[in-house]
């Protein structure tokens, strides 16, 4: 069976994982290991008078005044205008936000140090709290961090001048959108387990993260410890979106007490915590005016996106990643000529910002083609319409849009004619037109956009990183008994790398995917990567893999072109063996030759055998950009404002698709992830910054009884600079669907007048916004 | 998230229940799908829980004669398969379908719910529109009849009195021939339900009942609308509901009446298309 780059196989670790034999940090099981609970703040602003710890409990809770030695996580970015916040590990004179560490109690069991945590006594005196960004921002408002002069973290400014583009739009539309506070809610929530290990003389930390290599720097710097001196592994990990690509205060807190007290710690997150502390996504405002011309046609935009990043910046990716992609993202697919936007990031007391799958894309996505469907609307036009003439044409490619951003391949208007074909508009309006007689309101939204996916060290860069991605690398060796073995430092959590990069080897070395064991997320046994984000693992990975593999083949042939007696040129590798015209030797004969008989071999074989580690970076660093359309068709039942997704169409272009079967995959989870943002998740605060939703019958998820059968169309639309094609597209399918799913909804309730401009659209809103419209139509009959 | 720490017994018969609850802070346990997240984010903190699961004569479902007996300890999944001698009423089973997901209904019981009195679970509403009897026990004295109209006082507030246990419930076995409409409005399948409607009618009986749950408090007997749809057989205009809702619930406000009307409206329309 071919196993290479296209073959839609089951993943290689779906057996562990539907057998329960896979092993998350929860599963270790180790002698003497102590589990810890954290004291967290209560309160969402405040300043710590004390903290009491009980008589006895000595050397099971720790305090910041314990960690003298612990340096604060410090995320740095060389953005002008951007403040540094220290977020201490465990809360030091402040607390922040409702969720924050204070103190640590270990004992042998959870439940145990759950006890002890309970009789630690913290005094606070409460401060001004700031639940958004209009409080934060006022004047005089009370400070987070007392050496800022005000709350906001960085202020961007882009302006293209739009001084024709007001001069010439005859249609202005202005909107302001806000999107909640959420999240990430992965199956398995974050976990560490640390150890000193004597043999090693190593500290080891069991961390469920998509980023090993980082978190051992991290970590390393942290502990002021040398990075030999650490070793990361990242287990199985059940699922990561983000959530796991930042350093976090609970790793710190366990690696220092595994450090300190020399037995081993563990921590593991519940649901509550991650839902109270993890809190820490997804939150902007915008208020967008957008210029067009009689036809529907963007002549500029103007925009300006509050980001309400909590207490705290996180590292490496800082308190900004998300301002910056949102502003850089907000035209999107669009070929818009001028465009101004100030960002906004603001400090509130809410948890660190941590960037999750689509990056302030789904937010920018959902603010734009609300605002096309708008235009559309003012000029009287199909939205599908509006979005032809303003998408990048195919002949316009490559495209370097107005924000600098390179558009590598691709022709959007063609996805969003595709989702229109699949979804059937025509056939649509026809149930529509019967579902008005029946007074039901059914509407059809589109939403199209870019996922600028692996873009690597320049992008990075710009953003004023700190740790900038730069070389992927990879190992590929051939084993003794003709199996091969794939080392990677990314990571694979449920996106399925671990058998995509099987794939590309056995691409290059026609091995079946079963004989290729993938190791990855040990950083004592891995390269180094900066790790699987910004939907970079495949393309990355998958590249270095790529290129080791084809370095590896060449040796491969060479041994065999000797053993052969023939030239290596006149040699071909498939079927797992060398061919030489008829004749054949097999990798495992050609294994056996460089591990067992060396006396086979030739006197000038490459002295580096069979195991090649090869570093990867595409020839272009800006990013390669996969682009999609979704289209949903709603119905909105007007008595109880719940929306029903009666169909979903997905038309997507990633380039080489490696496995269309994990794609499927990614695309099922991460349309329901975007179904969560457009109708269900958002973390709700009262006035004094307590999370409401701490709980999952509070915080709602969709589950399969709210989810469409997603229906998929895709192209192959290769990219010229990535090997094989291949473009990112883990993050893609959860950026559209607000934008999409709430068109829908405004164009079900066009008729009554009501429109939706906030997310998630819950019945309460969708109720409101419908008894505001009939308010005013009853006003104006009164009038 | 783990509960404190605290004691568990399982008293043989249910006469030693009543002595066991004497214990300081016990606290009976039967399905745990309320109690135990309760447990566990350290909201309910007893010395004792008292298991009731093992208890057979709490999972009777008999016919008295006229009266069909449920036990307190019969679960959701229990009544939804219609695992039972005896067959129950359509509506119950209807009900118990739709609470909450598969997992919960195979362990979580009818009294444990009952006892429980989440104003936005389905028993509470639905056995009040059945005119349902809760049969309680205390060990010591003869068991006590007490109708379910009533029993709830406010969200988690009942007339239990301390000692007492639910032991089953009694609805007329007339019930299951009755006309009844059901219908709970909630964010997502298995959620908890943000409005419930709910009607039943009987006219051999000459019984009519409407009820709106999910109030935030007990179910409310809506018994003027009722009286006037076994009067006239029409379905009540809405602006009729929404001023009942009114009168019941000044302080709702306008999304939580138009839910609550949607259901109520819904529920009648299943009996009076």
């Amino acid at each position: 069976m071919n196993t290479g780059i296209g073959a839609r196989i089951p993943r290689k670790e779906d057996s562990r994982h539907l057998r329960g034999t896979a092993q998350f940090v929860g599963d270790i099981k180790m002698q003497g290991c102590w589990e810890a609970a954290f004291v967290r703040s209560p309160l969402a602003h405040a300043r710590i008078r004390s903290i009491r710890i009980p008589d006895g409990a000595e050397g099971r809770v720790f305090t910041v005044d314990d960690m003298v030695d612990l340096l604060p996580i410090r995320a740095e970015s060389s953005l002008p205008s951007y403040k540094t916040s220290d977020h201490p590990a465990l809360a030091r004179g402040k607390v922040r936000f409702a969720g924050e560490c204070i103190a640590v109690c270990i004992a042998p069991t959870r439940a145990e140090a759950e006890d002890l945590a309970e009789t630690v006594i913290v005094e606070l005196d409460p401060l001004p709290v700031h639940v958004g960004v209009e409080s934060a921002l006022a004047p005089e408002a009370a400070r987070l961090h007392d050496d800022w002069p005000d709350n906001l973290f960085l202020s961007t400014e882009f302006d293209s001048d739009l001084s024709d583009a007001r001069a010439q739009a005859t249609v202005v539309i202005e909107r302001e959108y806000t999107t909640a506070r959420q999240c990430m809610v992965p199956m398995e929530g974050k976990g560490t387990l640390a150890f000193w290990d004597g043999k090693a003389d190593q500290l080891v930390v069991y961390t469920s993260t998509q980023v090993p290599h980082l978190i051992r720097t991290g970590i390393a710097q942290c502990l002021q410890l040398d990075q030999g001196d650490v070793r990361v592994i990242a287990p199985d990990v059940g699922g990561g979106f983000g959530y796991k690509c930042v350093l976090q205060c609970e790793e710190l807190v366990v690696s220092w007490l595994a450090r300190s007290t020399g037995r081993p710690i563990r921590w593991t997150e519940d649901r509550r915590e991650h839902l109270t502390a993890g809190a820490n996504t997804r939150e902007h405002k915008y208020k967008l005016t957008a210029y067009a011309d009689d036809t529907g046609r963007l002549l500029g935009l103007d925009a300006d996106i509050w980001v309400d990043v909590g207490a705290y910046s996180v590292w490496p990716f800082t308190a900004c990643l998300e301002a910056a992609q949102a502003g850089g993202n907000l035209p999107g697919p669009y070929d818009i000529g001028a465009y101004a936007c100030r960002t906004h990031s603001v400090a509130t007391n809410k948890p660190g910002f941590t960037p999750y799958r689509g990056v302030a894309r789904p937010g920018v996505c959902f603010a734009m083609e609300l605002t096309i469907d708008a235009i559309a609307r003012a000029v009287g036009r199909d939205p599908l319409e509006v979005r032809e003439i303003n998408l990048v044409h195919g002949s316009a490619m490559p495209y370097t849009n107005i924000t600098g951003k390179y558009y590598d391949t691709g022709d959007y208007p063609e996805a969003a004619r595709q989702a229109a074909r699949m979804i059937d508009v025509a056939g649509f309006s026809k149930r529509k037109q019967a579902a008005e007689k029946e007074g039901r309101y059914l509407g059809i939204g589109f939403s199209s956009f870019t996922e600028q996916s692996a873009h690597g060290t320049k992008v990075f860069a710009s953003w004023g990183l700190a740790l900038v991605p730069g070389y992927e690398q990879a190992m590929v060796k051939l084993a003794p008994t003709g199996s091969v073995e794939v080392k990677s430092g990314n990571h694979s959590f449920g996106q399925g790398l671990e058998t995509t990069i099987a794939q590309v080897a056995s691409e290059w070395l026609s091995v079946d995917i079963e004989q290729i064991k993938v190791t990855m997320g040990d950083t004592g046994m891995t390269p180094y990567s900066t790790g699987a984000y910004a939907s970079r693992g495949m393309v990355m990975a998958g590249g270095a893999v790529s290129k080791a593999a084809e370095e590896l083949s060449l040796r491969i042939r060479a041994i065999g072109a000797h053993l052969l007696q023939c030239d290596r040129e006149e040699t071909e590798l498939k079927d797992g063996a060398v061919f030489c015209g008829a004749a054949s030797v097999s990798l495992k004969q050609i294994a056996q030759a460089w591990y067992l008989r060396p006396d086979m071999l030739a006197e000038n074989v490459n002295t580096m055998g069979l195991e090649v580690t090869e570093g990867y970076k595409p020839d272009i660093d800006t990013g390669v950009f996969t682009y999609a359309t979704h289209a949903a068709v709603v119905e909105v039942d007007i008595a109880t404002g719940k929306v029903e997704i009666q169909d979903y169409v997905i038309f997507e272009d990633c380039g080489r698709r490696v496995n269309p079967l994990i794609l499927d995959g990614q695309s099922y989870g991460g349309a329901a992830q975007g179904i969560g943002t457009a109708l269900f998740e958002e973390v709700i605060y009262d006035s004094a910054g307590q999370p409401l939703t701490s709980t999952l019958a509070d915080y709602i998820l969709p589950g399969p009884a709210e989810l469409p059968s997603f229906r998929l169309g895709h192209s192959e639309t290769l990219s010229p600079h990535t090997r094989h094609g291949i473009k990112g597209v883990g993050e893609g399918a959860a950026i559209a669907p607000s934008g999409a799913i709430v068109n829908a909804i405004n164009d079900a309730l066009c008729p009554l007048g009501a429109e939706l401009t906030s997310i998630p659209a819950t019945p309460r809103r969708i109720l409101e916004a419908i008894f505001m419209a009939q308010d005013a139509s009853t006003r104006e009959a009164a009038e | 998230m783990k509960p404190v720490p605290f004691a568990h017994s399982r008293p043989a018969k249910l006469t030693e229940i009543s002595s066991a609850l004497d214990a300081d802070n016990a606290k009976l346990i039967a399905g745990g799908q309320s109690l135990g997240p309760m447990l566990n984010l350290r909201l309910a903190r007893p010395s004792t829980l008292i298991g009731l699961s093992h208890l057979t004569e709490l999972r009777s479902v008999r016919l008295d004669g006229a009266t069909l007996f449920i036990g307190a300890g019969v679960t959701h999944a229990q009544i939804e398969d219609g695992d039972s001698d005896v067959d129950l009423p359509p509506m119950l089973r209807h009900v118990a379908r739709n609470i909450a997901y598969r997992a919960v209904r195979n362990k979580g019981t009818l009294g444990g719910s009952l006892a429980h009195a989440d104003p936005a679970a389905d028993w509470v509403t639905a056995m009040t529109v059945l005119d349902a009897v809760l049969v309680i026990a205390n060990g010591r004295e003869k068991k006590r009849r007490e109708p379910m109209s009533g029993f709830m006082e406010g969200a988690y507030r009942t007339k239990l009195q301390p000692g007492e246990i639910i032991v089953g419930v009694e609805i007329s076995a007339a019930m299951g021939e009755a006309h009844w409409g059901y219908e709970k409005i909630c964010r997502k399948v298995g959620e908890f339900a943000d409005a419930i409607g709910a009607i039943v009618i009987h006219p051999g009986l000459q019984y009519a009942r409407v009820v709106a749950g999910a109030t935030e408090g007990p179910p409310i007997l809506l018994n003027d609308i009722a009286r006037a749809i076994a009067r006239t057989a029409k379905r009540p205009a809405l602006e009729e509901i929404d001023a009942a809702l009114a009168a019941h619930l000044p302080g709702a406000d306008r999304v939580k009446r138009q839910l609550l009307k949607t259901a109520l409206s819904r529920a009648i329309a299943k009996v009076i298309p």
